[in-house]
């Protein structure tokens, strides 16, 4: 099944391509690009090198800065598990990847610069698994954009069979699309074929199947940040059983529709309304009742050279964190 | 329906949020082209969700960074509240009950009432509508539909025989075709606004013309 003649609807479409053109999937979901977009392979080759160099950038500036997050329930995690990772249980790879996505997603809650993978709220998976696995591995930047595009494949079609939004899926919709295209990326870069990319992104989704969006005070903060980390976690873990042999029983794209008719059938307090779950906890509601605007005060709040003399509260002008 | 890569592994911003931070950009964006002129004052009421969580999120933030015509991928907007002052911009934050007067609205809705440097002034109503996305319900008493995805030109007329046909064909003069339009007014023969968005892209020269046009009294022309 096709998508009007453009991006197609199953990965297991992409992948047979792929198989039988004898490229990756990344080199597949590339070329379904240029087509669908009308781009030259250049242009779209240029515009995924973007992404890579702020996802760079973010993890950068994640792990080195210390960064306050918007809603203040976040920050300094990252350069935590940086600093202790040489003593890890986990090993160095995973805790690698973890505090790099712990990283990009503080800096997003900061309001730093990310590329949102597939969203903002999930944008600290793929650059953790990314990246790890790129140096891992010693890939160019050449490689490491092509495994973008194979993380790609797996959005764009998780995207046109189930969505990618917490409010339409959960959590599995954001983190666990994340970890999907993630896994599919870095079984790419360390040399899997596409089928391998293709169970690894399953296995991943499979791990989060059922995760509920619960943001505290629905501020992408609390849980976000950390199952970003965890989401990088499995991603690696999935790409590794991958690259061993490990097939997923469910076919890819029976468990992304799995996927979809999970979020569908999650009430609507575990998408991203903040009425259920973690929000919902005694905590949940002390914090968002001590973060959120209480509406119940009319007056207003001004930024600005002269105070008026009708509006209530002034505001110092913030933003300098 | 397709989807390119980049709408997935993509756009790249300024977080936390694509609808409250991202989205609230460009309602302010929109809102600065709209006035068409520097905004020196903002009255900024904050509608549902963008009233409960824009602390966390930013959203005042980014609806003033759009107003300084900052893009979601600014990183200035992170300091756009002491750049506002900077800049000679005041703004204030309120927080009415707009769905009393406006009826139902969307749970990411602000209304900016500016004015600027000339003494413009204008009050639009915008909506985060996902995805990073924003629309333009309002403009004044007007009902609209501006995305800036497209180019539009924005007029405010006199609601009287040939206005609109002077407008489409200074457009067709141009080699311009039109992609939709929607015209609202306050009454018969009274007052009232054209959204006209465009396949090709037009300029401020258009704006020129349609102005020159008897019984225009504003034009503005919007640039995705
Ligand atoms: S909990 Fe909800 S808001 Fe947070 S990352 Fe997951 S889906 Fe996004």
């Amino acid at each position: 099944m096709t998508n009007g003649g453009f991006h197609p609807f199953t990965l297991s479409d992409l992948v047979n391509e792929a198989l039988s053109e004898g490229v990756s999937l990344g080199e597949i979901a590339l070329r379904h690009e240029c087509e669908f977009s009308g781009i030259s392979r250049l242009e779209a080759v240029r515009r995924m090198q973007a992404n890579l160099d702020v996802m760079r950038s973010a993890v950068q500036q994640g792990l080195s800065g210390r960064l306050r997050s918007a809603g203040g329930l976040v920050g300094g995690d990252a350069a935590k598990v940086e600093e202790y990772k040489s003593r890890g249980l986990s090993g160095d790879h995973i805790l690698s990847a973890a505090s790099r996505a712990l990283a990009v997603s503080e800096v997003n809650a900061s309001m730093g610069l990310i590329v949102a993978s597939p969203t903002a709220g999930s944008c600290g998976v793929i650059p953790g698994v990314l990246l790890t696995v790129a140096e891992r591995v010693g890939a160019d930047d050449e490689a490491t954009v092509m495994a973008l595009f194979a993380a790609g494949a797996v959005g764009i079609v998780a995207a046109s069979r189930a969505g990618i939004s917490g409010a339409e899926g959960g959590c599995q919709a954001e983190c666990g699309v994340a970890a999907a295209m993630a896994a599919a990326s870095a079984v790419q870069l360390a040399g899997g074929d596409p089928e391998a990319a293709a169970h690894a992104a399953a296995m991943s989704l499979k791990a989060l199947l059922g995760l509920v969006c619960d943001p505290v005070a629905g501020l992408v903060e609390v849980p976000c940040v950390k199952r970003n980390a965890f989401s990088a976690a499995i991603a690696m873990i999935a790409a590794d059983m991958a690259l061993a042999g490990v097939r997923s029983v469910i076919p890819p794209d029976e468990v992304i529709d799995a996927m979809g008719a999970v979020g569908r059938m999650l009430p609507v307090a575990l998408r991203e309304t903040a009425e259920g779950g973690l929000a919902a906890t005694p905590t949940g509601k002390s914090l968002s009742a001590r973060i959120c605007h209480n509406l119940g005060d009319l007056s207003g709040i001004t930024i600005g050279r002269e105070e008026r003399g009708d509006s209530g509260k002034t505001r110092e002008p913030e933003g300098l964190s | 329906m397709g989807t390119s890569i980049f709408e997935i592994i993509g756009p790249i911003m300024i977080g936390p949020s694509s609808s409250h931070t991202a989205g609230a950009v460009k309602i302010g964006r929109l809102a600065r082209a709209i006035l068409a002129e520097k905004p020196v004052d903002a009255k900024i009421d904050l509608h549902g969700s963008f009233a409960r969580t824009y602390k966390g999120h930013g959203t005042d933030r980014a609806l003033v960074g759009g107003l300084l015509g900052f893009g979601p991928d600014d990183e200035r907007l992170r300091d756009s509240l002491r750049l506002a002052h900077e800049a000679g911009l005041q703004v204030i934050f309120q927080f009415p009950d707009l769905e009393a007067e406006l009826g139902p609205l969307h749970p990411n809705t602000a209304r900016l009432t500016l004015k600027g440097q000339n003494g413009l002034t204008v009050r639009i109503v915008g909506s985060s509508i996902g995805g990073g996305r924003a629309v333009v319900t309002r403009i004044d008493d007007f009902e609209a539909r501006i995305t800036g995805e497209y180019p539009a030109l924005v007029t405010l007329h006199r609601d009287k025989p040939g206005v609109i046909a002077a407008l489409t064909r200074i457009l067709a003069d141009a080699g311009i075709n039109i992609a939709g339009m929607t015209v609202s007014r306050t009454g018969r023969r009274g007052r009232a606004l054209a959204v006209i968005e465009t396949d090709e892209a037009i300029d401020s020269s258009i704006a020129d013309l349609a102005r020159a046009h008897q019984g225009v009294e504003r034009a503005i022309v919007i640039v995705p």
